[in-house]
């Protein structure tokens, strides 16, 4: 039996793969959950796009301040350390490099590292660019948590994206349910698969070819 | 004297006219409620609203479109059941996409006198399609023009009467920057505090940015 990874899982498994020390941006949704998980040994910042930089655990819903929130409206804590910045300071901070990693959710990512996340068309009525197409560009490394493949099974691993993008060429690394696939010069390299799958499954599962790592 | 509290939400919208390009700050905190509401109750027409999102279906900034009071909104986030998606498919409203840091950087340069950067983002995109790119240090960049606009409605924690601001945790986004690049700026705090309380090293919006000041206590509305 295949051992997907739930949403969580991803997220936890993104979490191991942060070494200490790291100043990190996730994006809204899955990646959300990564700070969750990363071990109590490490020292991770993570900054939020409306200006947190050290993003603490989420409070107890009693505690929650409605004056201290993070990208996705959410209620947080800051961290010992923390500080906090305007909005054009925090887009310095996505665009100018700062971040050494940022954890994104995709519809799509294209094997040259093209990235597809903000809108499915562009006659479609939700259109969410927030700080994504800064982020993808500005930070030093972009991976992305997503799904595999769509809830119709279609692939989202793909030679190229058929959706608008959000940034040419800037994924590194993607932490599916199934796989942890690296992009390279040669295309997806799978690093790592989950229990129970095998290879040509994967492959078929994926809509451009994989290479072994 | 240097006094810039004003005595009522009249006062302080006093003049705004219309087709103006209003910027409104506030994500999720710090949003400027009360003067939103003035505005609506002004009768500013043709307005183009500046705003992070326009993603709901209800509350102030919602309103001033449903009243069709808005011409145009310059954002980076709008959702398939939103006021500003509904109006924009029945063709009242047109929608400029930005992404966020970009709408962050234009408001800054147009605040700081830079008619215009070049940026990586978005310059590989669509919404580049048509607009000026040049290659910068081995880079795909795209010119964005500064926002410069008539009004800044920003919301603020603490105010002295030269306007000086403090903003209270993630309440402070895009209210400083805004603050920067109305040539009005009209500025809503929950607390009004005599000149000097506010240590100099601490203020986080210098009063020269801002022209009006209201007070709006905690749980007062207008």
């Amino acid at each position: 039996m295949i051992e997907a990874r739930d949403r969580l899982g991803i997220a936890r498994r993104i979490a191991q793969d942060i070494p200490d020390g790291w100043f990190v941006n996730l994006g809204i949704g899955m990646p959300t959950a990564v700070s969750d998980y990363i071990p109590a040994d490490r020292e991770v910042i993570f900054h939020a796009e409306n200006g947190v930089i050290g993003i603490g655990p989420a409070p107890a819903p009693e505690d929650a301040d409605p004056y201290l929130v993070n990208a996705g409206v959410q209620p947080i804590t800051l961290r010992t350390g923390a500080a906090l910045v305007h909005h054009a300071d925090s887009f310095a901070i996505a665009r100018g490099g700062h971040l050494d990693l940022c954890v994104l959710g995709a519809f799509q990512v294209a094997e040259t590292g093209d990235l597809a996340n903000w809108a499915h068309g562009l006659s479609e009525p939700t259109k969410q660019i927030g700080g994504a197409m800064d982020l993808a560009v500005g930070a030093k490394r972009v991976w992305v948590a997503m799904e595999h493949g769509t809830r119709g099974g279609e692939p989202r691993l793909l030679p190229r994206c058929t959706y608008p993008l959000t940034a040419r060429g800037v994924v590194r690394r993607i932490y599916t349910d199934l796989a942890v696939i690296d992009v390279t010069d040669a295309g997806f390299t799978v690093i790592e698969m989950v229990p129970g799958l095998d290879f040509d499954t994967l492959q078929s599962r994926t809509g451009a070819t994989l290479r072994r790592g | 004297m240097i006094d810039k509290l004003v005595p009522s939400l009249t006062a302080a919208m006093a003049g705004i006219e219309d087709g103006a390009t209003v910027l409104v700050a506030g994500f999720g905190a710090g949003i400027p409620d009360t003067l939103l509401r003035g505005l609506l109750a002004q009768g500013a027409r043709d307005l183009t609203l500046v705003v992070n999102a326009a993603a709901s279906e209800e509350g102030p900034v919602s309103d001033l479109m449903a009243a069709g009071r808005v011409r145009k909104v310059v954002c980076s986030f709008v959702r398939a059941a939103s006021t500003a998606t509904k109006l924009h498919r029945e063709g009242r409203l047109e929608i400029e996409m930005v992404p966020q840091g970009t709408l962050a950087e234009r408001i800054r340069a147009g605040g700081a006198g830079i008619p215009g950067f070049y940026t990586p983002t978005a310059a590989d995109t669509v919404l580049a399609e048509g607009r000026e790119t040049r290659v910068i240090g081995g880079k795909l960049c795209l010119l964005e023009h500064a926002i410069e606009a008539d009004v800044a409605l920003v919301d603020a924690w603490e105010a002295d009467r030269w306007g000086n601001l403090t903003h209270r945790a993630t309440a402070r986004n895009f209210n400083p920057v805004m603050a920067m690049a109305g040539r009005l700026t009209i500025v809503q705090t929950r607390h009004v505090v005599p000149l000097g309380t506010i240590p100099p090293q601490h203020v986080h919006t210098a009063g020269v940015f801002v022209d009006r000041v209201l007070h709006v206590p905690e749980g007062e509305a207008a």
